[in-house]
């Protein structure tokens, strides 16, 4: 397949859509010094030059409703198409953000509030927590925004000296990320034998200068931590606060409320466990839920019921951290997440969590006799195992990988977390189906059997893809990031 | 169980297989051993059709035939048919973040696309993969001209976006910066006093480009003068405009960030949206967000990656250029095939549509009684006017006359609560214009 980009396609004149015609004087308050000499360099290409283009593009990703895509800790559950026929609905997609600030605007957006005033209340029903910000446009933004509020807490509470962020090693990079934008320094926290927190090493960091623990709960081996209620009693202990990462949270769905275990703060990615498209990269939307003790600091506008049943928002909260998004949340993203919860109810939402967590053990218990793991114990949703076998013949996890994409599985996720040696962690979700997970199992078993008989083989892969392994050093010495 | 494809049966194979009798010894080998949570308050499931009905009761009760006149950042632009059509294949939309590349050339193909056009429209040679919004792409290149020139000032118009503003404040609270605001002028984003407030402190420059009133300004000098006193320049844009203006690359701008909303996104009350962020050469290297680049296989075939990731916090951690993990992909995927559906032509048929409709509006409001011109010299298709009354009370009645009829600018400039910022797009036909008049001045 001849690889042209759309700047390669077209010819002078021709064009891809209509508009009106100029109906008013063609007169314009552009001063003609202030013009552009010549046009910007767009493609002109017809309608059907740009469908055949992208279309033929987008044969060439995988995608959950192509293919298993069993990305650890990502959650590429099933993307239900309600969701999307809902979000396409004009009286939602046509509405402008500022309306609410206009005088009668609010009237005229009542809907559109009740839907973000509603996922709320089920978000905080669902986790055990006072109330919540839809605000945060991604995951790494609402542990932002919550790590905000710890700061805001302790500096309301004239509390300078509490700095220090408590992190474990196991965590993704975007929490100590997170805790420096927000003025912190961190303080990594081991993992112990059994791969949870060691709590030996936690009592030597917590002190008058502890601020809080950003703890992902379950962890990010895949592993729930059953010292997770002694762990926020001892930061509470020490007047620090409790933030969990709520990127697992598909792990104990309907099982576990985070808010009851003592944590004051929690993220959810409602692009994971609340099955709102990837869309190859977002937009996703990372609410943030918080105990009565953040209340005060939540971000504004804030969405309220009125006692008559509306819809307001409220504008004036004092001790808010203010506006870290410039409206309400990526609304388009909550309406899906919505329609979701509507759609699972409460006894759906208690059904997610269990077949989550049985599809990743059946994973485990089939797979774990061909490969290593850092800790031999029952997961979560999702299982992390080792290729150090392999690796030790010369065939690594990212060829065990590619090898996969040539039988049609997107491969799990590489080298994460950083403490276990050439993981692959695999995390199935609740919505595949015993046969995929099957044939997945039979996909592996062979790619390993092969690793032993012809590495040679699997290092060669993938062989049936658009494109074979890409020269990622070439890409980084000599960046060609853009055709102009 | 919606979504869930496993049966009783299934369940009973899986359950044995791995040794556990039902759930509850399930949870009890994986050490789940707190409490469950009552989740007394959440309602039973619905059936697709009563969800969809639900939400079609909802949809029904925001606004229907609205004539916008607002704008303010956010614009209401016709969307051709073709781009949901690509953005609705599920195969761009159900895939992750492009970290398997070969099994991933369709997205990461058109990100290079996409930034791409971001340079050819910007006039920057750099642009990244996207970032969330306009806003944090501000927040973004602020923190940029911090890192490269390791000055802790900051100087910003007031003729900046105030809701890009007021999230510049909310994230520099805990961090040590100093933000100054210097106020506009009439429409203008008073220069001299700009260029007064910037010394050897300085880290960068804010401005818009239009500028939040509408006005279009001369920044090629101004930029000189910044860049004299080695500070960097950043310009907050909007990419329809760029169609018929001087690109800000060949003002001088070292950074470039826009709310891309208007390239193709529908106005989604609040999200999602795209944060366009374009650099210099000299901050590629520094620049926050994902970005993919051209490269070749094993076989000599071009292909291209993700690249540049050790910016990135999976690799820096507490070092990286930004917590950003994401960008706004399928936003950026909407952007492009938008400006590949007008194309070059189109897109300069659009701005100019927009600005002599925008040129038009005014001409007819100012005819009404008792209202006067704010600035106006040099505008794109949004401009202020002033009311002999409360603009916010105006905008009210014209609301339920079924006019957004523009952003009364006292909600964030307090001593402008007779102003309003108007905004004309290729959308608003010559009637709704001349019926906005109308209603105008019956309102008054």
């Amino acid at each position: 397949m001849n690889m042209k980009l759309i700047f390669d396609r077209g010819q002078t004149g021709r064009r891809g859509s209509s508009l009106p015609a100029m109906d008013v004087p063609a007169k314009t308050a552009v001063p003609e010094r202030f013009c552009r000499k010549t046009p910007a360099e767009l493609p002109e290409v017809s309608e059907q030059d740009v469908i055949r283009h992208y279309t033929l593009l987008s044969r060439k990703n995988m995608g959950v409703d192509t293919n298993f895509y069993p990305l650890g800790s990502c959650t590429m559950k099933y993307n239900p198409k309600l969701n999307e026929r809902a979000a396409e609905l004009p009286g939602f997609t046509d509405l402008h953000p500022l309306l609410p600030q206009l005088r009668l605007g609010g009237a005229l957006t009542q809907g559109a509030l009740e839907v973000i005033y509603e996922t709320q209340r089920l978000l905080c029903e669902l986790l055990g927590f006072a109330d919540c910000t839809m605000q945060p446009l991604a995951g790494a933004h609402g542990e932002l925004t919550g790590v905000m509020l710890i700061a805001a807490y302790h500096k309301a509470r004239g509390d300078q000296a509490r700095k220090v962020m408590l992190i474990p090693d196991a965590a993704h990079g975007t929490n100590p990320a997170s805790a420096m934008v927000s003025g912190f320094t961190t303080q990594t926290i081991a993992t112990d034998a059994a791969g949870n927190v060691d709590i030996a090493d936690l009592k030597k960091h917590l002190g008058p200068d502890t601020a809080g623990l950003m703890l992902t709960c379950p962890n990010t081996l895949g592993l729930f931590d059953p010292q997770v209620e002694e762990i926020c009693r001892l930061v509470h202990a020490a007047g620090g606060l409790n933030y969990c990462d709520g990127a697992n949270q598909n792990a104990v769905m309907g099982r576990v409320g985070p808010g009851l275990l003592g944590f004051d703060v929690m993220h959810v990615n409602l692009h994971k466990s609340f099955s709102t498209p990837h869309g190859g990269g977002g937009p996703g939307a990372g609410p943030v839920m918080v105990g009565e003790c953040l209340v005060p600091y939540l971000p504004v506008s804030r969405v309220e019921k009125r006692d008559d049943g509306t819809y307001t928002l409220r504008y004036n909260c004092r001790d808010s951290i203010g506006y870290i998004a410039p409206f309400y949340g990526n609304f388009g993203i909550i309406l899906r997440a919505y329609a979701y919860m509507l759609t699972l109810g409460r006894e759906g939402l208690k059904r997610v969590g269990e077949n989550a967590v049985l599809n990743a053990n059946y994973l485990r218990v089939k797979l774990a006799p061909y490969f290593a793991q850092k800790v031999d114990r029952p997961c979560m949703h999702e299982c992390v195992l080792s290729a150090t076998p392999q690796a030790k013949k010369g065939v690594h996890a990212l060829d065990l990988a590619k090898a996969l994409i040539d039988r049609g599985f997107h491969p799990p996720t590489m080298y994460f977390p950083l403490i276990v040696p050439e993981a692959l962690m695999i995390e199935p979700t609740e919505t595949e189906s015993r046969e995929t997970l099957d044939e997945f199992i039979n996909a592996l078993i062979e790619i390993v059997k092969l690793a032993e008989t012809d590495p040679e083989a699997v290092l060669a892969c993938p062989l049936t893809t658009p494109v074979r392994r890409l020269d990622e050093t070439q890409a980084a010495r000599h960046p060609d990031l853009a055709s102009v | 169980m919606p979504y869930i494809a496993n049966t009783d049966a299934d369940r009973q194979v899986l359950l044995e297989t791995i040794g556990c009798r039902d759930f509850a010894e399930m949870w009890q080998r994986s050490q789940v051993v707190v409490p469950e949570p009552p989740l007394a308050n959440i309602p039973s499931g619905m059936s697709e059709f009563e969800v969809l009905s639900k939400l079609r009761r909802l949809a029904a009760k925001n606004a229907a035939d609205l004539h916008i006149f607002l704008g303010a950042g956010y614009y209401d632009h016709i969307i051709p048919a073709a781009v949901g059509e690509i953005t609705g294949r599920s195969e761009f939309y159900t895939a992750y973040t492009p970290y398997q590349p070969e099994a991933s050339q369709g997205t990461l193909q058109a990100i290079y696309e996409y930034q791409s056009m971001i340079c050819r429209l910007t006039g920057m040679p750099v642009a990244n993969a996207s970032l969330y919004d306009g806003g944090t792409a501000l927040f973004e290149a602020m923190m940029l001209a911090i890192r490269a020139t390791r000055r802790r000032q900051v100087v910003v118009s007031e003729a900046v976006s105030p809701i890009f503003r007021t999230m510049l404040h909310t994230y520099s609270r805990n961090l040590n910066i100093d933000l100054i605001q210097i106020p506009a002028g009439t429409a203008d984003s008073n220069q001299r006093q700009l260029l007064n407030a910037v010394s050897d402190r300085t880290a960068g420059v804010i401005v818009q480009y239009p500028n939040f009133f509408g006005t279009i300004e001369d920044w090629e000098d101004f930029n000189a003068q910044v860049h004299a006193k080695k500070a960097l320049t950043v310009g907050s844009t909007y990419p329809v405009a760029l169609a018929l203006l001087t690109p800000p690359g060949e003002l001088g701008f070292d950074i470039v960030t826009a709310e891309g909303q208007s390239l193709g996104s529908h106005l989604n009350f609040g999200g999602p949206y795209l944060g366009v962020m374009a650099v210099t050469e000299t901050l590629m290297r520094k620049m926050p967000g994902r970005v993919c680049g051209r490269t070749a296989d094993a076989a000599g075939k071009p292909g291209f990656v993700l690249t540049l990731q050790t910016r990135e916090q999976h690799i820096r951690r507490e070092n990286a250029m930004s917590n950003i993990c994401s960008n706004e992909n399928l936003c950026a995927l909407t952007a492009l095939v938008y400006l590949a559906c007008v194309g070059k032509q189109g897109l300069v048929q659009v701005a100019e549509l927009c600005a002599a409709k925008a040129a038009y509006a005014r001409e007819l409001l100012l005819a009404i009684d008792g209202v006067e011109a704010v600035g106006g010299e040099a505008f794109f298709n949004e401009f202020v006017i002033k009311l002999p009354g409360d603009a916010a009370e105006a905008v009210g009645k014209m609301i339920d006359k079924g006019f957004a009829a523009g952003f009364p600018l006292g909600i964030y400039y307090p001593d402008r609560k007779d102003q309003l910022l108007v905004a004309v797009t290729e959308k608003r036909t010559k009637e709704e214009i001349k019926a906005l008049a109308t209603a105008l001045e019956a309102v008054l």
